[in-house]
């Protein structure tokens, strides 16, 4: 059946009036920008606005970086400690009693449903502290009740009383001294929340609004947040400190790091989080944006458990570390994008060796080292990759083919092995394996979070120590270390515990990862992170030359 | 009509019952550890590990961990989030809206678009036009929705500048929450509209373009395909040429007598088409970054988020299923001829 050619005439109607139409809605559309508003492209949703809950860098850039603030915080764009909700603190000469001395000039911020009716005092740091420690609190089992990364520091150890004698002073006894007590009270999960918000709350039995709408003293105020969409603050006009210089600012959620690029290059984002490595020449090109780079404060590694044979021998561990050729990793597990490591310390933490010369790479010398150990024709053994990507280790099987592949020519027959990571930290933490890779981000800046969790002898009691070395000297320093809050006498002993660490060589450091951020060019002000958050209290947005 | 309904309903159970089954027991088989994710590498401590899990009750044995959950369902009661602490039908409902926002303009695109390419295709059966049209909708029914979601971005926004990248409205209109219909709440609150006028309205429109076209590309292509079938079916009756030869002009034959009838299988489909539609949101809405439920459960897969998994799928599931009941119920009505069966 035909029909005459007239019949077609109506149908192109519909797509002519659906082209004006669309063309007339872009152009009403209308986009509100000025130099005032800020937005930040995040990778992903934050669990929660409390950060005493939740330890990941999505948290706590939208809640510890934004809203709250504690007593004690490290100087932007360093892991130096300086006075914050604190102004002033005295340690006891004993190192167990430390007594802060509160600021009087600082407000909460107010909310919809609750306006404070006070200024922060001593009521509120033993509110924050509380929560967590005691386990009859009111707020205890709000959302959840968990405080891991308060109970994995130690904290709740750590802290024996927790007193007020008056509205602006805290006094808090340690168990046993801990120089790193100052860095661990300067972490997100130490944020200062109000007491007045969570009574106020309490009495109309709302307590996990204190989680969702969060009420602190930093430079931005929480407005609203939709879900997996948006995050949006205004500035605090009342801010004690210096206040930013922007009016509002908001996170665009945007989980995928391509369209995060590309949210860049059209404006609609001004700084994006951890852009794809794939986009980082792209980056540079685009006249209107910039790329900053640092060092993540990471170390991966492949620890050698001491405890077996034959890696209790310090010339064996030394000839597999001669062996491996750690710049043909960098290059193709890392893309270029980390450093060959030479200490158990990442170069940005202070009292990182500087001075030790690298791990050079020489199958020669390992071979002779061998023969010296009295394994002229090699040995057999299994090397552990790691199952998980980490910015430490990107590709543990890929890397762990290439260590097999080095290993081979120094005679040394290496079987891979890997299990599903749970398996993997429990086999690795009992004691299971000869050869394992692993790695670390450090938490606080403090060398002690390294040293301490990865190498000391406690350590290999509890599993974290997974080269199982216990050297008493090395072990000695690291206390030592921890006695005293003097800097440079902490750097000198840290420095020759790397020294002790060189010459056994318990594990061999492999690379520190190199961490992006790019941003359009008005944004001035912005410093890396070294502890990796995104801080943004003293960015502003200044027309650039090239726009 | 009752008979057929009551039938229905006891399919339904043991398929809900299947689900909420699989749905457990499958996402706690895959390799990963919620406690583990929520520690990182601190969760090498096996003291703060055994705390965690206890708390969160996944130290028990899967058979006891599954009756309490089914039974708690059946209450309406699908736990909370591990993650985020709230109700998992909260964080539900907080999405639904913003899927389905986008699924039913992913749809009408589709159909605006297809149906009438269907209808041409047919009339033109073997001309270029239909070649041409077939071969195309082949292509977009092909597409890779990713690939397909980045290249729309490239062209119109970072390309043109014509529409924004990705989200559901411009970053700084806060829309109050009446309906989840960003569409609607923007025209129906006065503060709103007295502050900002038709603006944010617009917004939303811009915003919702690509992230609707690239979702709506394979159902268009499937709503083309089967509308050009159901004509040609429809072409060759004899009440089609009874009607031509009765004099009516071609449009309304066409339209009257051709598509109307042609209309019941392109219904059953377009009703299929939005269950795949609404539930495979996942890659559309991780392009546009739409806060919608399949950006949701990708990242709760990710975090292993049990009860939110649990809880989505069972709830996406109960969606699909009502559709097709609903389309089963729409094509007795619409065809009388299906009545007179029984089922």
């Amino acid at each position: 059946m035909s029909f005459p050619q007239n019949t077609l005439r109506f149908h192109w109607f519909l797509p002519r009036i659906l082209l004006a139409s669309t063309l007339i809605l872009l152009s009403c559309s209308l986009k509100r920008r000025d130099n005032q508003s800020f937005i930040y492209c995040s990778e992903g949703s934050p669990s929660s606005f409390n950060p005493q809950i939740f330890t990941d860098g999505t948290s706590n850039n939208a809640s510890s970086h934004t809203i709250f603030e504690r007593l004690v915080a490290f100087k932007y764009g360093s892991v130096e400690i300086i006075p914050s909700l604190a102004e002033s603190f005295d340690i006891s000469e004993d190192r167990l009693t430390y007594t802060f001395h509160l600021r009087k000039d600082v407000p909460f911020h107010a909310n919809d449903r609750f306006t404070p009716t006070r200024l922060f005092n001593s009521k509120d740091v033993l509110f924050s502290i509380n929560r967590m420690l005691n386990k009859d609190h009111p707020y205890h089992k709000v959302s959840g009740g968990s405080y891991e990364y308060f109970v994995a520091m130690g904290m709740n150890k750590a802290i024996r009383s927790l007193k007020a004698p008056d509205l602006h002073t805290v006094v808090m006894t340690l168990s046993s001294p801990d120089a790193s007590f100052l860095a661990n009270l300067a972490m997100p999960f130490m944020s200062i929340h109000s007491q007045e918000y969570a009574e106020a709350l309490l009495k109309n039995k709302e307590q996990e609004r204190i989680d969702q709408y969060p009420i602190g003293t930093g430079p931005f105020v929480f407005k609203n947040y939709s879900k997996d969409s948006v995050i949006r603050y205004k500035v605090n006009l009342d801010y004690w400190g210096e206040k930013p210089s922007l009016k509002r600012m908001a996170f665009s959620i945007t989980t995928d790091a391509s369209v995060r690029f590309q949210k860049l290059k059209t404006m609609e984002c001004h700084f994006i989080n951890s852009p794809s490595p794939a986009d980082l020449e792209a980056i540079k090109r685009e006249p209107h944006l910039k790329l900053e780079e640092g060092f993540g404060l990471n170390v991966g590694y492949l620890a050698m458990n001491t405890e077996k044979k034959p890696f209790n021998n310090p010339k064996v561990r030394r000839a597999i570390s001669l062996a491996l050729n750690k710049k043909s990793y960098i290059k193709a597990i890392y893309l270029d994008q980390a450093i060959p490591a030479k200490n158990p310390l990442p170069p940005t933490i202070w009292s990182y060796h500087d001075e030790l010369k690298e791990l050079e790479y020489n199958p020669q010398k390992a071979k002779a080292l061998l023969k010296e150990a009295g394994l002229p024709q090699g040995f057999s053994a299994e090397l552990w990759t790691l199952p998980v990507s980490r910015p430490y280790n990107p590709n543990g099987k890929k890397m762990g083919e290439m260590m097999q592949a080095d290993l081979r020519k120094v005679g040394i027959d290496i079987k891979l092995v890997s299990y599903e990571w749970p398996t993997y930290l429990k086999k690795t933490s009992q004691g299971e394996h000869q050869m394992v890779q692993l790695g670390w981000s450090g938490d606080n800046g403090d060398p002690s979070n390294f040293l301490n969790v990865l190498l000391s002898c406690d350590g290999v009691t509890s599993g974290s120590n997974s080269a199982r070395w216990c050297h008493p000297q090395f072990d000695q320093l690291l206390k030592d270390a921890l006695l005293t809050s003097d800097i440079k006498e902490r750097t000198r002993l840290y420095k020759r515990a790397q020294e002790i660490f060189r010459e056994e060589l318990p594990w061999v450091p492999l690379a520190h990862s190199k961490v992006f951020r790019a941003m359009n060019k008005k944004v001035h002000g912005y410093k890396m992170d070294p502890l990796g958050g995104d801080i943004f209290r003293t960015i502003s947005l200044k027309k650039d030359s090239t726009q | 009509m009752k008979d057929f309904f009551v039938a229905r309903l006891k399919d339904l159970l043991p398929t809900l019952f299947g689900i909420s089954l699989i749905s457990f027991f499958i996402i706690r088989m895959i390799p990963g550890d919620p406690v583990l994710l929520l520690l990182g590498e601190r969760g090498a401590d096996p003291v703060v590990y055994q705390e965690m899990k206890k708390e969160l009750g996944l130290d028990k044995p899967m058979a006891s961990q599954y009756v309490p959950y089914l039974g708690n369902a059946l209450r309406g009661d699908f736990g909370k989030s591990i993650i985020s602490k709230r109700e998992v039908s909260e964080e539900f409902w907080d999405r639904f809206p913003a899927t389905l926002e986008l699924g039913l303009a992913a749809l009408f695109f589709a159909a605006v678009i297809g149906i009438p390419l269907g209808i041409i295709s047919a009339i033109k059966k073997g001309s270029f036009l239909d070649f041409f049209f077939m071969t195309t909708s082949l292509v977009g029914y092909s597409m890779p929705i990713f690939w397909w979601g980045l290249i729309l971005i490239m062209i119109f926004s970072v390309g043109f500048g014509l529409t924004p990248v990705s989200g559901r409205i411009d970053i700084f209109y806060e829309v109050p929450t009446i309906t989840g219909f960003y569409l609607i709440d923007t025209l129906i609150n006065p503060t709103l509209l007295k502050e900002e006028g038709l603006a944010p309205f617009f917004s939303a429109i811009d915003h919702l373009i690509l992230p609707a076209l690239a979702m709506g590309t394979i159902p268009l292509a499937v709503l083309a395909r089967m509308t050009r079938s159901s004509m040609l079916e429809v072409l060759d009756e004899d009440y089609m040429r009874t009607a031509t030869a009765k004099g009516l002009p071609p449009f309304r034959v066409i339209m009257i007598h051709g598509f109307r009838n042609a209309l019941i299988p392109i219904i059953t489909v377009m009703g299929l088409l939005f269950g795949s539609i609404v539930t495979g949101a996942i890659l559309t809405e991780t392009i546009f970054s739409w806060p919608g439920i399949g950006k949701w459960l990708v990242a709760s897969i990710n975090a292993r988020d049990y009860p939110v998994i649990q809880g989505g799928v069972l709830f996406i599931a109960s969606l699909i299923v009502f559709i097709n009941l609903s389309i089963d119920f729409l094509s007795k009505i619409i065809n009388p001829r299906l009545r007179s069966d029984d089922l």
